[in-house]
């Protein structure tokens, strides 16, 4: 997806100019853009989202479009979200009552952001031609200082928001039919506010930070190791992954740290203000379970290695959809 | 230290359920005594084992940087996705592509024909689904009147659960395509290779714990290589190794049961009639191997009206009317399942093979060494 990504369609895009002096652009290939204005920075994302099924456990496709934009703004910094936009396309044919359920539930995650919709668009396609539903968000937001993924250094502590694979596994458990005992369900959530206390508590120490949605913890890591130009190092034991998320997981033959999640974050912050924004997160109800999982070095840079408590390997970046294994 | 269990020795049972299967103090001290044993031997040792589960519990958590350097420990022919040969998966591309329906484990999607795959197949319009059991592929057949062939792969474990679902009257638009592969046999190929270094052979605990430990006897008895059944945790499979050399280092060619918990010395009787009653051994190809006599699992007579082969003409010649790729020739994946080299000694690996355009089966499954090599690293310096 990202050589599809870099080779074909940004290409001639990245090298040209950028329309306001330092602002971050395409060629940066982060979870947004940051244009300067004046003193402060606009941030800009855009994000379609399409899932199957489209109301699974923990959610449903209006909320992942309102989180997912939001996280995308506050992961670059803009903890605050100015204002959202809306396109919708729907499928011919596209239950009303489903429309009105997806529309409550964006509402009610824009209220939980603090942000609001501000324009939108409707479009109807024929039977066939879409399946279902198709929602674009695009976000604005302005922050103070921009946050990077790339601004990690030896030294950094890396920090989780939460437990990692709750997304992937409800969704595959829902796709594939398949019944775990216990309770699965999506994390998917707008965590600006999480996100706003640990970069207070920081006070100017976090260097990065990336939420990790497709391909999961391992692909974010990666991304801000190689972007950083750091080796990071993980502890397997200190990372929470639910109980649940971890026996189906195993079960299936995947590996939580490939596992998408629409809820959390990945941060680096300096070692000497790591431990205060834990404390901060951890005070947040989307933060109880918050950790310090791993540190960046000077070794091995670009590469991720886990330190399992019984050895160590390096962590591989997801290829394609999981697929479950055989025995 | 637990003490190693004789697959006769109840009294000791106990002592290997004690183990608390990742705890890592216990993993340096088995560690630590495997160190001892090889520096015993005082020279490199080889051994090998016959399961992907082993090597993804190897390679996940990282088992290699604590193992002694003088331990080699090879991974053979365990991926039941790997050894599918060419043939057999050209068969369900054929199906596929005459718009019978192929349900299949989500491994074998990607595992590449003569010049395709089921996934190649799919992406031209084929129906394919992925099913995580046998037992799924029967409920599709049950939801429509459409031909539904299941593409069955794996072992003497998985085709337990094939003829679990054979023997119960599955609807008629139902069939097997059987590539089940049974592992005893393709030992013996292992260790009569002439290049072979393999000093003793970790087995699999699951497989064992339908066919019984005892299964391995006559092997040890001809061959004078000792067998250790291990399970799969981490320190099931320390606990498997550490035993396995110093039967090297004492020269004991045994069969000794470290999974004492599920498997016993005469194994499941109720899952082995089922499994004989379905299936029969016949020879055929492993991919990238050799013909192995009594290799392959198929059905027999009695379950003709199951069986993929009886019920369709598969012609898959007329796959073959452009030559595979010249990559392919360079693919060295049978050598690396029988252990003659390693990941590393191929030109291909993490260049022209790479999980997401792989060459060989090896870089396909989840149990294949490539792709455990290109996922977690190999053997590294870490």
């Amino acid at each position: 997806m990202r050589m599809l990504i870099e080779e074909t369609l940004a290409a001639g895009f990245l090298d040209e100019a950028a329309p306001t002096p330092d602002s971050i652009g395409l060629a940066a290939m982060d979870d947004g853009a940051a244009l300067r204005l004046g003193d402060q920075w606009l941030v800009v994302t855009t994000d379609s989202h399409v899932i199957h099924p489209i109301f699974f456990p923990g959610g449903d496709i209006g909320r992942l479009a309102i989180a997912g934009t939001v996280n995308d703004l506050a992961v670059m910094g803009a903890t605050r979200p100015l204002a959202l936009t809306s396109a919708i396309i729907v499928e011919e044919g596209f239950r009303q009552s489903d429309l009105a359920r997806l529309q409550a539930s964006m509402r009610e995650t824009c209220r939980e952001a603090g942000v609001t919709i501000v324009t939108g668009d409707t479009k109807v396609m024929g039977r066939g031609e879409i399946d279902g539903i198709v929602i674009n968000t695009t976000g604005l937001g302005l922050t103070d200082a921009v946050v990077p993924d790339a601004g990690l250094e030896p030294g950094d502590r890396l920090l989780v928001t939460g437990s990692i694979g709750d997304h992937g596994i409800a969704l595959m458990a829902e796709r594939h039919e398949l019944d775990f005992e216990g309770e699965l369900a999506s994390d998917v959530a707008p965590i600006n506010g999480l996100l706003a206390a640990a970069l207070a508590a920081a006070n100017g120490a976090v260097t990065a930070m990336k939420d990790p949605t497709r391909g999961g913890l391992a692909s974010a890591l990666h991304e801000m190791a190689e972007k950083s130009g750091v080796g990071i190092t993980v502890h397997e034991p200190a990372i929470p992954v639910r109980p649940t998320v971890r026996s189906a997981a195993e079960m299936l033959g995947l590996d939580p740290l490939h596992i998408a999640n629409e809820g959390k974050a990945v941060l680096g912050v300096k070692r000497e203000r790591a431990e205060e924004a834990l404390a901060a997160m951890r005070e947040h109800p989307l933060g109880r379970e918050a950790a310090i999982v791993g540190e960046c070095v000077d070794e091995n840079p670009g590469r991720v290695v886990l330190d399992t408590g019984l050895g160590r390997r390096l962590v591989s970046e997801p290829e394609g959809e999981p697929l479950p294994r055989i025995c | 230290m637990a003490e190693p269990v004789r697959s006769t020795d109840a009294g000791l049972r106990a002592g290997a359920a004690e183990l608390k299967f990742r705890d890592p103090a216990k993993a340096r001290e088995l560690a630590g005594a495997m160190e001892s044993v090889c520096e015993a031997v005082g020279r490199e040792v080889s051994v090998m084992h016959v399961c992907g589960s082993h090597e993804q519990s190897i390679a996940k958590y990282g088992l290699r940087t604590i193992l002694p350097r003088r331990l080699d420990v090879i991974m053979g022919p365990g991926c039941p996705v790997c050894v599918t040969d060419v043939p057999e998966v050209d068969e369900a591309v054929v199906l596929a592509a005459d718009g019978v329906r192929v349900a299949t484990y989500g491994d074998m999607v990607r595992v590449p024909g003569t010049v395709k795959s089921l996934a190649d197949a799919q992406a031209e319009g084929a129906r394919v689904d992925v099913v995580y059991s046998a037992a799924q592929a029967v409920e599709i057949a049950r939801g429509t009147a459409e031909e539904v062939v299941f593409f069955a792969s794996g072992f003497e474990t998985t085709a337990v659960a094939t003829a679990a679902v054979i023997v119960a009257d599955p609807p008629p638009n139902f069939s097997v395509l059987s590539a089940h592969k049974y592992i005893p046999p393709v030992m013996e190929i292992v260790a009569e290779m002439p290049a072979t270094r393999v000093e003793g052979f970790l087995a699999a605990g699951h497989a064992a714990t339908i066919t019984g430990s005892a299964l391995f006897e006559p092997f040890v008895e001809r061959h004078g290589i000792p067998v250790v059944v291990a399970g799969f945790e981490p320190l099931d499979v320390l606990a498997g190794l550490l035993k396995l050399v110093e039967l090297v280092r004492d020269q004991e060619p045994l069969v000794v049961n470290m999974y004492p918990r599920c498997v016993t010395p005469e194994g499941n009787r109720n899952a082995q009639e089922q499994l004989w009653r379905v299936f029969r051994t016949m020879g055929g190809r492993w991919r990238g191997i050799a013909h192995v006599p009594n290799g392959n699992l198929r059905l027999r007579d009695e379950f003709a009206h199951v069986d993929t082969r009886k019920r369709f003409q598969i012609a898959v010649e007329r796959l073959w009317s452009h030559a595979p790729s010249a990559l392919t020739q360079v693919c060295i994946c049978g050598d690396i399942m029988a252990g003659i080299a390693s990941p590393n000694d191929c030109d291909l690996f993490g260049k022209e093979c790479t999980p997401d355009a792989p060459v060989g089966a090896c870089m396909v499954s989840n149990e294949g060494t490539c792709k455990i090599w290109h996922q977690y690293g190999g053997h590294p310096d870490l």
